[in-house]
């Protein structure tokens, strides 16, 4: 492979440089029905899974057609979705929120021939290229990190995770038989980067010891007082450490019994790496949610505190996940989000109907505010 | 077929099962890139689709990551955008032994024409992998996989043939996103598009250059449904709502009530949920209680209603949204890390969105910048600058009055800070002029 330059001038890096563009203009690739009635949208409804019509004042239609994404794409994949939305789409498409594709035409039987051209489009495995579905009383795409593709904390692995649970919950993704929508999200630490804390199942990756010290290297390469002070429970401090040779280094001291294992000492000191086969897996939680349908946003709070990586379909972690799901699905009322629905039994109810077992481990002892998480009412159930 | 150098019998089990295939994708590109029917030169690694496959079944097989520590790569005038990645295998893996990642800034709303993503997909294929994440949790497209000489090439035809630029990482402004908002979405409240788009311009170089105690997000939703989930992914979260009346189209009512219209726009349509019942299912579950229905006329007590969504949500063809429209500002959400996790709060009922956003600037945006870049800790996110100095610093350096809507309770302790202006006779006290009366 022979260098070629973009026109970049690497001895005159500030020269022809273009700075402060930010991206694109939006209106640029909007589809003509939608610039034409941008804001002025009566109503929608879900034709079937996967498929909504929107309609405008005026009597305009947009169809949509929502399909499953891996979020990791590679360019061939794009290139066929591009290839797909010249055929049916006049060459627009876009992504939601989630990570699915979303195709639009303004006419139903486009959108039906589109539809029967995307199931029939499989890889070598017989896995669906864009599977059809996520709308309305559903599971959806399941929000998620890098894992073990591309970052350096992660307990766990995301796009395995994520394809294993989406393939025990696919009836779950074309249907809309649930008594609300059901959002999974997944983080491969408790950086949380995405949506973990407030969905309704999270899948969240988790240490259970304590980080080594590479004590040779831990002055040189870390800003000791920026480790000391990225651990939540104060379980680190300064310590002056003799190497086998003899030599005085500086270093830090952790007390184990005070140690969480959140990591945050590693992502900033490189020199306190915790990651274990063993030691390392899956937390689940429960019942968070985002929109403030009917009540306020909530946490989702921690029901599993630990499954083992069981590589590379993690079997117990879905069954767990798929045992909530059905708990739920036969147990809740309508409109009812799982969040909602744990509140309204109780949660020593959600542990009895979903089959788990309740451990110390689920207590809360942060702080202060654990205080708040206890029972202070003689009302409860017997399970 | 092309040949794959290392065998992956853990994740080839990943390939089977309805849901689409990261591995039989990455699989794919790599049967592209070796095939390479255009002819490509490629500028990055031709084997390292292969080579990724290696390392992620090196870490099924010891479940641990295998990718080093850090990395701090990036493009000149700017001080992130990029993620620097380097394997902790190189010998075995070299095609990925530098693999960082490029963020590119999204346009709003995740829409693109194929014209657009085949310029991003022809540089990226030449100069990159030729994988992606569509999208990055904060809303960018993500370039992943190339190395450090690359980047400069990369930014250079991004900016010079695409018109685009990278998006934000480190301690800065980090990439706004928004909800799909008017453009496909009757609910919305305001343009979230071009409010987004308008902020992200406006900040470039907050965006670009991290001046910040750490990251700040902005994220933009049209209505409280949150479709973008700005209350819980954003240090200021911007979020529609209206102050007039619900719109109500009776004869629509009616028609839900009829079964001629599905609840929820069809929703539920799987599952045999019985006929529409609207007591039960809209003028029960109304968290204010301010809905009434006589049998033929839906009435909503619009002081006590809180625009929660939800008989909007059930009758999207009988309710709309009020007329008078504008965004709520919530402050300081955030991930566990440091202090615990943390959602929006309420620090703005209501404000006007309207270009060109003077207000919301002046008002919201830059007097909280101010606040928490000279008082916020490193590595503190705004939500817990609200905590370690209360509420009350908020308002006190915005200059928003207090009100109960900012809050979920009145406090239930008494240890109530006075400010010496609030207490007549200030705190200065003579001890012997209070001895006159008080012997010891």
């Amino acid at each position: 492979m022979a260098f070629i330059s973009s026109g970049y001038n690497p001895d005159k890096p500030m020269e022809n440089r273009i700075t402060d563009i930010g991206p694109r203009h939006y209106a640029e690739f909007y589809p003509p029905v939608i610039k034409k009635n941008k804001g002025k949208w009566l109503y929608h409804e879900i034709l079937e899974p996967g498929i909504i019509v929107h309609v405008a004042e005026g009597g305009d239609e947009l169809y949509t057609i929502r399909c499953g994404g891996c979020r990791l794409m590679s360019v061939s994949h794009i290139r066929e979705i591009m290839e797909i939305a010249d055929k049916y789409c006049d060459g627009y498409v876009r992504w939601t929120t989630r990570n699915n594709v979303e195709f639009m035409t303004d006419t139903k039987e486009k959108a039906m021939s589109m539809k029967d051209d995307l199931l029939a489009r499989k890889q070598p495995g017989g896995c669906y290229k864009f599977p059809i579905g996520g709308t309305g009383a559903s599971v959806t795409n399941i929000v998620h990190t890098q894992g073990w593709i591309h970052c350096h904390t992660p307990a766990t692995d995301a796009s395995g995770t994520v394809k294993a649970t989406m393939d025990v919950m696919f009836d779950q993704w074309e249907n809309m038989k649930l008594p609300a929508k059901l959002r999974i999200s997944m983080a491969c630490c408790l950086n949380m980067c995405g949506a973990v804390h407030c969905s309704d199942i999270a899948i969240l990756g988790y240490h259970r010891k304590p980080p080594m010290i590479d004590t040779e290297y831990i002055d040189k390469m870390c800003e000791i007082p920026l480790a000391i002070a990225a651990c939540p429970t104060a379980a680190i401090r300064p310590a002056k450490v003799e190497l086998p040779d003899g030599t005085k280094v500086n270093s830090v001291a952790v007390k184990e019994e005070r140690c969480m294992f959140c990591g945050n000492c590693y992502t900033m000191c490189p020199s306190m790496p915790l990651a274990d086969t063993e030691g390392d897996g899956i937390v689940l939680m429960a019942g968070g949610k985002i929109s403030n349908r009917i009540d306020a946003p909530k946490f989702s709070k921690v029901v599993v505190a630990f499954i083992p990586n069981e590589v590379p379909r993690w079997p117990t972690m879905t069954t767990v996940i798929k045992k909530m799901v059905d708990v739920y699905s036969a147990d809740a009322n309508k409109y009812e989000r799982l969040g909602q629905w744990a509140e309204r039994i109780g949660w020593e109810k959600f542990f009895e109907k979903c089959e788990l077992e309740f451990t110390h481990h689920l207590i809360d002892d942060f702080r202060d505010p654990a205080y708040y998480t206890w029972r202070q009412t003689t009302n409860f159930k017997f399970t | 077929m092309a040949e794959f150098k290392h065998k992956t019998p853990l994740i080839d089990q990943l390939e089977t099962g309805p849901w689409t295939s990261f591995v039989s994708d990455i699989k794919r590109e790599h049967e592209s890139r070796m095939a390479n029917p255009k002819g490509i030169d490629f500028q990055f690694e031709v084997e390292c689709c292969d080579d990724l496959l290696g390392v992620l079944e090196l870490s099924y097989e010891h479940g641990r990551t295998h990718w080093k520590h850090g990395g701090i790569v990036g493009v000149f005038g700017y001080g992130g955008g990029v993620i620097g990645r380097y394997c902790d295998q190189p010998e075995m893996f070299p095609a990925v032994a530098h693999f960082h990642t490029m963020r590119v800034n999204q346009p709003m709303g995740h829409f693109y024409t194929s014209e657009y993503l085949e310029q991003l997909m022809d540089l990226w294929e030449r100069r990159g992998s030729g994988l992606t994440n569509m999208h990055g949790a904060t809303g960018d497209i993500i370039f992943l996989g190339t190395s450090t000489p690359q980047l400069e090439e990369v930014f250079y035809e991004l900016t010079h043939n695409i018109n685009q630029d990278l998006g934000g990482s480190g301690s800065n402004l980090r990439t706004p996103s928004d909800c799909m908002g008017e453009s496909m979405c009757e609910f919305a409240c305001f343009d979230t598009q071009e409010f987004c788009y308008q902020m992200t311009m406006e900040y470039q170089d907050e965006l670009h250059r991290p001046a910040f105690p750490y990251k700040f997000k902005f994220k933009f939703d049209g209505c409280p449904n949150c479709c973008v989930a700005a209350i819980a992914r954003s240090d200021l979260s911007f979020i529609g709502t209206w102050r007039d009346d619900i719109r109500i189209d009776q004869e629509a009512v009616k028609a839900y009530v009829g079964g001629e219209i599905p609840p929820n726009g069809g929703a539920h349509a799987s599952r045999d949920w019985g006929a529409f019942d609207i007591q039960k299912e809209v003028v029960g579950l109304c968290p204010t209680g301010c809905m009434r229905w006589d049998g033929s006329k839906l009435e909503i007590n619009t002081p006590e209603c809180t625009r929660c969504m939800h008989c909007i949500n059930v009758m999207p063809r009988a309710l709309r949204v009020g007329l008078d429209k504008g965004c709520s500002v919530l402050a300081g959400a955030k991930a566990p890390i440091l202090d615990g996790a943390q959602m929006g709060t309420l620090i703005v009922p209501f404000i006007k969105v309207e270009e060109p956003y003077d207000e919301i600037k002046e008002t919201v945006i830059e007097p909280i910048w101010d606040w928490w870049m000279e008082e916020g800790k490193n590595r503190e996110r705004l939500g817990e600058l609200i905590k370690r100095q209360g509420m009350q610093k908020l308002l006190e350096v915005t200059g928003f009055k207090a009100i109960p809507q900012m809050i979920q309770e009145p406090r239930s302790n008494p240890y109530v800070f006075w400010k010496e202006d609030e207490v007549p006779g200030g705190w200065k006290r003579d001890i012997n002029e209070f001895r006159k009366y008080h012997q010891r």
